[in-house]
């Protein structure tokens, strides 16, 4: 048996977008075991909660994260929402519908990008967030913010979209799926890519399962969940079906996110066809009492928002579980076995959001 | 299929050109709704405070005894929520970004004096 040591990986690492530190046990170039530690970019978001006036902590509550900030604000307003016993006009909920897929677009372009960075293939990272931009000048040009949207409030949305507007982001949307389909196509094709991903890190279905990964994560290791099939939203009345792949390796995660950006193209027009006229909002008075589990699907995975008023306009508690916290245990049973030189892409490939998993 | 799969997208940009703007020849961009910075009309403030109260980040101070608004730049996150209480719409967004600061001085905004007659006007109301 060789000598083991202990190689630190990160919290900063010319791979890692965000700080995460995992002490790397080596045997030789074999990666025995990872411990993680966590903690660099704690910012105390939930404390705020008993400050601020539940209606303005949606401003915070969207900060949680940088690049799934829309439907953080999402999941905290259907919390506030049903505590309350508040019916959000239909429209509303189509208009966060739309915004919340264009969200998940941008983040997994975001995310191919990296992944591809990851493995040093600086062309197709550049390419990635070329495409990204144009999903960002959408939401810039509906909401006003390119990943702080800032549009969700308690009780409906702050923001219209005139149907105009809504014609042209369909138009948008043809010229998307063309560039996204080349995208996917160089993912699910590229030599490059499936050397560096099949076969690398893989986490079976019952492991993914036991170990409560949430996400593409979970899908790529073949379970169907997909927290948009509880139709809350709009999600009830589009045609939803979870995209999975069941090899549950690296290249399988990558696939079901490019895959799934279809689908978001495809719910955004399902969406904008059926979406109905009327009001954006409805007026919230009184305050808050009781306790509510929200759970929206992020494009990391399942996330959970738990409220607690106490029946004044402070909230007692609220409670984040991030997708990324879900999946390090997963990360670690992953890690375990494998090459030095993957520890990249292995990382990526759980779409690491640290500072949403920190708040 | 397989070798190359690239190629296709190197080819459409060769062609196409950069597709980055050249930064400050030709112009950010913005649209309408752009979240830049926030602007007061300080004659219309009537000092309610309501904005200062409900900054998520704390940014704002208004002092009602000197007639000043004062906002601290480096802590305002431009969320726009000020501008949705203020009883008056005296505070608005503008697409236009600020210029970078050097020093967390902050902008301090002073009222003009009230006329001594109109004083009891919103008193009543």
């Amino acid at each position: 048996m060789s000598r083991q040591v202990v190689v630190p990986f990160g919290p900063q690492h010319p791979v890692l977008p965000e700080p995460v530190h995992l002490d790397l046990v080596l045997e030789d170039e074999r990666v025995v075991e990872a411990i993680p530690r966590i903690g660099y970019v704690h910012r105390g978001l939930e404390k705020l909660v008993e400050k601020r006036d539940y209606k303005d902590y949606i401003f915070i509550a969207e900060r949680i994260c940088g690049i799934c900030s829309f439907i953080h604000s999402v999941g905290y307003s259907q919390g506030i929402e049903a505590l309350m016993e508040i019916e959000v006009p239909a429209r509303a909920e189509y208009l966060r519908t739309i915004w919340s897929e264009y969200s998940r677009l941008h983040s997994h372009l975001l995310w191919l990008g990296c992944f591809a960075d990851s493995m040093g293939f600086e062309n197709l990272f550049m390419q990635s967030w070329r495409i990204r931009e144009s999903v960002l000048d959408v939401l810039e040009e509906t909401t006003g913010g390119r990943v702080i949207q800032g549009s969700c409030k308690v009780g409906g949305v702050r923001k219209d979209i005139a149907a105009p507007q809504l014609e042209q982001m369909k138009e948008g949307l043809k010229t998307l799926q063309s560039e996204v389909d080349d995208l996917v196509a160089v993912f699910s094709d590229e030599p490059t890519i499936k050397s560096r991903t099949i076969g690398v890190g893989v986490l079976s279905k019952d492991e993914a399962w036991e170990l409560g990964a949430v996400g593409p994560m979970l899908r790529g290791s073949g379970v169907r969940k997909d927290m948009r099939m509880l139709g809350y939203g709009a999600y009830e009345h589009l045609d939803f079906k979870p995209v999975a792949h069941d090899a549950g390796d690296c290249y399988s995660r990558c696939l079901v996110r490019a895959e799934e950006m279809s689908v978001s193209i495809d719910l955004i027009r399902q969406a904008i066809d059926s979406i109905p006229e009327g009001e954006i909002e409805v007026k919230v008075k009184g305050n808050p009492d009781g306790e509510y589990f929200s759970r929206v699907e992020q494009p990391r995975g399942e996330v959970l928002h738990f409220v607690k008023g106490g029946g004044k306009k402070n909230l007692l508690r609220h409670r984040v579980r991030t997708p990324t916290m879900a999946n390090i245990p997963a990360l670690v049973k992953t890690l375990a076995g494998c090459q030095m030189a993957d520890v990249p892409v292995i990382v990526l490939s759980i779409d690491p959001c640290i500072g949403c998993m920190e708040r | 299929m397989g070798v190359f799969t690239i190629t296709k997208m190197i080819v459409k940009s060769l062609i196409k050109g950069p597709d980055t703007r050249r930064y400050p020849a030709v112009p950010a961009k913005k649209t309408p709704l752009t979240r830049g910075h926030l602007v007061i009309e300080i004659e219309k403030c009537i000092y309610c405070g309501l904005c200062s109260m409900h900054c998520p980040a704390d940014a704002i101070v208004v002092t009602k005894a000197e007639r000043t608004w004062h906002i601290d730049r480096f802590k305002c996150i431009v969320c726009g929520g000020c501008v949705e209480y203020c009883p008056k719409d005296c505070l608005h967004l503008v697409p236009e970004y600020l210029a970078p600061q050097e020093k967390q001085q902050g902008d301090t905004y002073t009222g003009p004096e009230p006329v001594v007659v109109q004083e009891p006007v919103p008193a009543s109301e």
